[in-house]
């Protein structure tokens, strides 16, 4: 469609067609820690992937609230009460576009992608299985995608399956199919690979999966910061993920669940907030969302939240996107020029991640020796010590990029490596 | 913070060639060690003559801090009473986790060990071995965690 607009106006869509760069060094500045020192050395934060760093907006956005608005939320009639239900539920609103969910009703407020997951495990999967059902993953998950099912597995009797993966780090279609079964009662895969950085074809393992009438959860918690979400467009059931790897804070993220099946879903936690009305003999359990939110919720969380939803969005998923992918692809080519240095997960489509090990030093003395030089990246298992076993390593070293990182940090990270070779290797 | 006062020379030509890295097919005990945090794994192996420790080695993978306080850990205890061993495991224990407690020319090849009490999340790196050791002279069943 845009080629053919494209033709008919070649001057006014070339703009659309290629977004403009990001200017790195303007946006840097929107992020005060970026300007603070590591050992007498500009900080160089390479890791993104395990939670990345705060624009001012953000900050700003959870101060304010705290300076003039908090009460708590749904409760008190008075001024600040309603102000800061307003801002909550203004920030419900902000996240329900974000990722294009039809109602507010589907956004739930929860800590992270794990407890999003946990929810989804105890609330619609343990009740529903039994004996001899499965439950799919693939190889790549995040412990956080592994144990919450094994937990209902031990509950119910059902089976975990899991679909292997191929040597560049891609989950094997071919297999999944084959995998496909009866008994396959929910499909919880991974967005991106917060190890490797592979990017799932999703909607391919959507559609066989709806095809027979799979519900499918997924765990974006790596694609929200990468790519534009539109969990109608995926068709997804679930979609789970977490605030502080999008330039958020801790401690809250989103589970987005389709309604009809939030609907028939029984309360996870009981508490305030999550009912309509309770006495000794019955309770009555409050509508969509709330039914899923007890107790008082973090409220600067969603705020803070909301606010680094709308940095994203000005700065565009698209523009972000594609400064990530030239950090990606001049961070691959560099790294693999190293001698001795092997890149673990090679994938076709990939985040900004580069998962790698280098001959004769271990990941935990590179991640020292690059912390005296400023550099923070991730070293150990990721969180995903099934991948790890299955190229056979500890664990790996791994820097993950962000569209605020710059060419010239690529450098430094590389330097940092053949210092560690030389000292090590 | 200066790295070569964690990487000494020592440390890196025991992380290199580590010493007594072997497994031992007639140890009187044995026992596993593991970092979960980083990854390292080690299994150390004794055996006993009497009261003293007659022979020890060690197998695993792990960083170099890890791999060379094992190294350094079979060769300062070997010959040592089972007690002697075990007041050496106290020292290196003070000497990784407080500055002034134990002099450290009492531990011999082991004081290369002392930078590393300047980065706190690589301690345990270096005490997984002695914990392990621990573990083996008092028979215990249980992998020994870090965690």
């Amino acid at each position: 469609m845009s080629t053919a607009a494209s033709i008919a106006q070649p001057g006014s869509c070339a703009a659309q067609a290629a977004p403009s760069p990001i200017d790195v060094e303007a946006v840097r500045r929107d992020f005060p820690v970026l300007a603070r020192e590591v050992n007498g050395r500009p900080l160089c934060y390479l890791d993104n992937a395990a939670s990345s760093q705060h624009p001012r907006t953000v900050i700003d956005a959870i101060s304010r609230y705290y300076e003039t608005s908090h009460a708590n939320v749904h409760r008190g009639v008075h001024r600040l009460s309603q102000e800061a239900t307003d801002l909550f539920e203004g920030a419900r609103e902000t996240l329900r576009r974000f990722v294009n969910a039809r109602s507010t009703r589907e956004v739930i407020f929860v800590r992270g992608t794990t407890e999003a997951v946990n929810l989804v495990a105890q609330s619609y999967a343990r009740p529903r299985l039994g004996a001899g059902d499965e439950i799919l993953i693939s190889w790549l998950e995040h412990h956080a995608n592994i144990v919450p099912w094994q937990m209902v597995c031990e509950q119910t009797g059902a089976k975990l399956r899991v679909i292997p993966i191929t040597r560049s780090g891609e989950v094997d279609f071919e297999a999944f199919l084959g995998l496909l079964s009866e008994r396959t009662r929910l499909l919880a895969l991974g967005h991106v690979s917060n190890a490797l950085g592979t990017v799932l074809p999703v909607q391919e393992f959507i559609r066989e999966a709806k095809r027979r009438g799979i519900p499918v959860l997924l765990d974006g918690a790596q694609a929200v910061p990468h790519l534009r979400v539109d969990v109608q467009a995926l068709g997804c059931d679930f979609y789970a993920f977490s605030g502080h790897k999008m330039c958020g804070p801790t401690g809250i993220g989103i589970l987005y669940g389709r309604e009809a099946l939030l609907a028939e879903m029984p309360p996870w936690q009981g508490g305030g907030d999550m009912i309509l009305a309770v006495s000794f003999e019955r309770t009555v359990y409050n509508d969509l969302p709330y039914k899923f939110e007890a107790g008082t919720p973090h409220i600067a969380g969603a705020i803070g939240l909301a606010a680094a939803v709308d940095y994203l969005e000005t700065l565009g998923m698209e523009r972000i996107a594609a400064a990530e992918h030239e950090l990606l692809r001049y961070a691959t080519s560099r790294l693999g020029d190293l001698p001795g240095l092997e890149i673990i997960g090679t994938a076709r489509d990939k985040a900004a991640v580069v998962s790698f090990t280098l001959a004769g030093v271990h990941p935990h003395d590179l991640g020292t020796i690059l912390d005296a030089e400023g550099v923070a990246i991730r070293t150990g298992h990721h969180c995903a010590m099934p991948v790890m076993e299955f190229y056979g390593v500890p664990a790996t070293a791994r820097a993950s990029f962000a569209f605020y990182n710059t060419r010239a940090e690529v450098d430094r990270l590389v330097d940092a490596v053949a210092v560690a070779q030389e000292m090590l290797g | 913070m200066d790295l070569k006062n964690l990487y000494r020379d020592v440390i890196v030509d025991h992380n290199r060639n580590p010493r007594n890295f072997r497994p031992m097919a007639d140890a009187d005990r044995h026992a596993e060690g593991f970092n979960p945090l980083c990854g390292d794994r080690l299994t150390l192996y004794v055996k006993l003559d009497g009261d003293r420790i007659g022979d020890v080695s060690f197998q695993g993978s792990g960083c170099a801090i890890s791999v060379a306080s094992a190294s350094l850990l079979t060769e300062s205890v070997k010959g040592r009473t089972v007690a002697e061993a075990e007041l050496l495991f106290e020292r290196m224990h003070a000497l990784l986790t407080r500055d002034d407690d134990v002099d450290p020319a009492s531990l011999g090849k082991l004081a290369a060990l002392s930078g590393v009490r300047e980065f706190p999340a690589r301690v345990k790196c270096a005490s997984l071995c002695w914990h392990t050791l621990d573990a083996a002279l008092h028979r215990e069943a249980e992998p020994v965690s870090t965690e």
